[in-house]
């Protein structure tokens, strides 16, 4: 075994052993699935937009990936004092392989967390399009790597928790309601169009959508460069800026 | 084993370590001594490739901690002012990561991770989750953790901070105990002034970032024309109370216990 995989399998038996978290980070999206779905179902149908089900689950899916795998970067932060990052600071392992493994085990375990989503959307009456879903698989890993080294970045630059609040305020939330996770992007105003262009989870709903409804803005195609060039992209700057974490 | 020559460390303006220069010989127990924000600290985090020096060299067990981290890494173990256990995980499992993490060879690692848990007395409890460990439990498995990879040096950060006399004296007793075995050399910090009186074979006083005092317990007494290191050390740094600015780590360490999910 090496770095890599320790520190992955360390991810996965750190979340498989916290029940309370598992559940915990499922009231969400549950939340999401049942208050939305229900609650503006009618009108969506209404307006013409179909079934909002069907519309609202990949976006509240990748929701469950994006919280999942920024938690998992951000925990950094905590860590930097008063846990095991130290431990493997000063171990005689490059900085890299530490990040690769702890963005690879936040992927996984958000992933895992998608995954659950989807089969509880399920029972709620979301149906499936099969044949895509190794697809709709790739954009869930693509959306959890992606994520987890954005929160990799940002810890890195913290150095304590008081920036959180900030950081979830003024990115996360916006990451995620301007990404159409919630509600269609293409016949809103201009501005708010441009925005909703700009926001790198857009392109990740939208390719998760599309694999799994069949339904997009854009071509899977598009969806899927777009992705790769973005996780390449954040896991050059999460692993620049934590090579140079200095604790 | 340890070599320190004009070592310097500023941040920005700050001078936190001033030119400094020692070293410690192999198989040595080294008390490095000061009062809060003396650059103890930062000094130990240079040591351990943590930290970049301004200037100055440091040489542990003959590599160069610049140049050669890694190898400086392979030569030593450290406990840490706070704890850096993963306590979502067994003993045996951190013991394990280490090994890993360390490279040490795959079908030695098992016998030697039950040795050690034995050694500071955990090997009933190997497969328990660290969390639940007293704070005693969590120091000596961070000993036998730093231990795994045979270290040539082990460097403890006040490794006895809020523990009760009781795992206090029976912790030096180990150390003790290694460095006589095992002639590893112990580098260490702390503030109980007759814990280092008892237990170094030789001390480092800094103070501001300069080294004001080093040699034997003894000769710091004589030196200073006191009866214990307490009293040698307080003629030395002074008496005045340090009014170290509080930073965010420190209301980190506060609010833990309220965070303590992990």
């Amino acid at each position: 075994m090496n770095t890599i995989t320790i520190l992955w399998k360390r991810q996965l038996l750190r979340y498989f052993r916290s029940t309370p978290r598992i559940i915990g980070s499922l009231g969400q999206p549950l939340l999401f699935l049942v208050v939305f779905g229900f609650g503006f179902g009618p009108i969506f149908q209404k307006a013409g937009g179909g079934d909002y089900v069907q519309f609202l689950v990949p976006g509240v899916i990748a929701m469950s990936i994006l919280f999942s795998a920024i938690f998992t970067g951000i925990e950094i932060i905590w860590d930097k004092q008063f846990g095991f990052l130290k431990e493997t600071l000063v171990a005689p392992v490059s900085r890299l392989e530490i990040m690769i493994g702890r963005t690879l085990g936040g992927a996984t375990v958000s992933v895992i967390q998608g995954l659950i989503v989807m089969a509880l959307s399920l029972i709620i009456g979301f149906k499936i399009n099969l044949s895509l879903l190794p697809l709709a698989l790739l954009f869930m890993i693509l959306i959890g790597i992606l994520f987890t080294a954005l929160g990799t970045a940002i810890a890195s630059l913290l150095d304590d928790m008081q920036g959180f609040q900030l950081i979830m305020n003024f990115l996360i939330m916006p990451i995620f309601f301007l990404s159409g996770a919630l509600f269609p992007i293409d016949n809103i105003p201009e501005v708010l169009k441009i925005i909703t262009r700009l926001d790198p989870m857009t392109y990740g709903v939208d390719g998760l959508r599309n694999a799994l409804t069949g339904v997009g803005v854009f071509s899977i195609f598009t969806n899927l460069v777009v992705m790769i060039i973005l996780t390449i992209i954040l896991m050059f700057i999460g692993s620049y800026l934590f090579s140079k974490i200095e604790i | 084993m340890i070599e320190i020559k004009e070592l310097t460390k500023k941040f920005g303006d700050f001078t936190a370590v001033d030119n400094i220069s020692f070293h410690v010989n192999k198989g040595e127990i080294f008390a490095f001594l000061g009062p809060n924000g003396a650059g103890k600290t930062t000094t130990i985090k240079m040591l351990t490739t943590l930290l970049k020096p301004t200037s100055g060299q440091i040489f542990v067990n003959g590599h160069d901690a610049v140049h050669n981290e890694h190898a400086v890494r392979k030569s030593f173990g450290i406990v840490f002012q706070d704890p850096s256990l993963d306590d979502e995980l067994t003993a045996y499992e951190n013991m394990e990561l280490h090994g890993v993490l360390y490279n040490v060879d795959r079908h030695a690692l098992k016998g030697r991770i039950l040795e050690l848990l034995e050694f500071v007395e955990l090997l009933d409890r190997k497969d328990k989750i660290v969390k639940s460990f007293s704070g005693g439990m969590k120091r000596r498995l961070e000993i036998a953790r730093g231990l795994l990879h045979h270290p040539k040096v082990l460097f403890l950060d006040e490794p006895t901070v809020g523990l009760d006399p009781q795992t206090r004296n029976h912790m030096w007793s180990y150390i003790e105990n290694l460095s006589k075995k095992e002639k590893i050399t112990i580098f260490f910090t702390t503030h109980y002034m007759e814990e280092a009186e008892k237990v170094a074979q030789k001390v480092a006083i800094i103070d501001h970032g300069k080294l004001v005092a080093q040699g034997t317990p003894e000769e710091l007494k004589k030196q200073t024309k006191t009866n214990s290191l307490e009293e040698a050390f307080l003629k030395l740094s002074g008496h005045g109370i340090r009014d170290e600015q509080s930073t965010s780590v420190d209301h980190m360490r506060q609010n833990r216990k309220m965070w303590s999910r992990r």
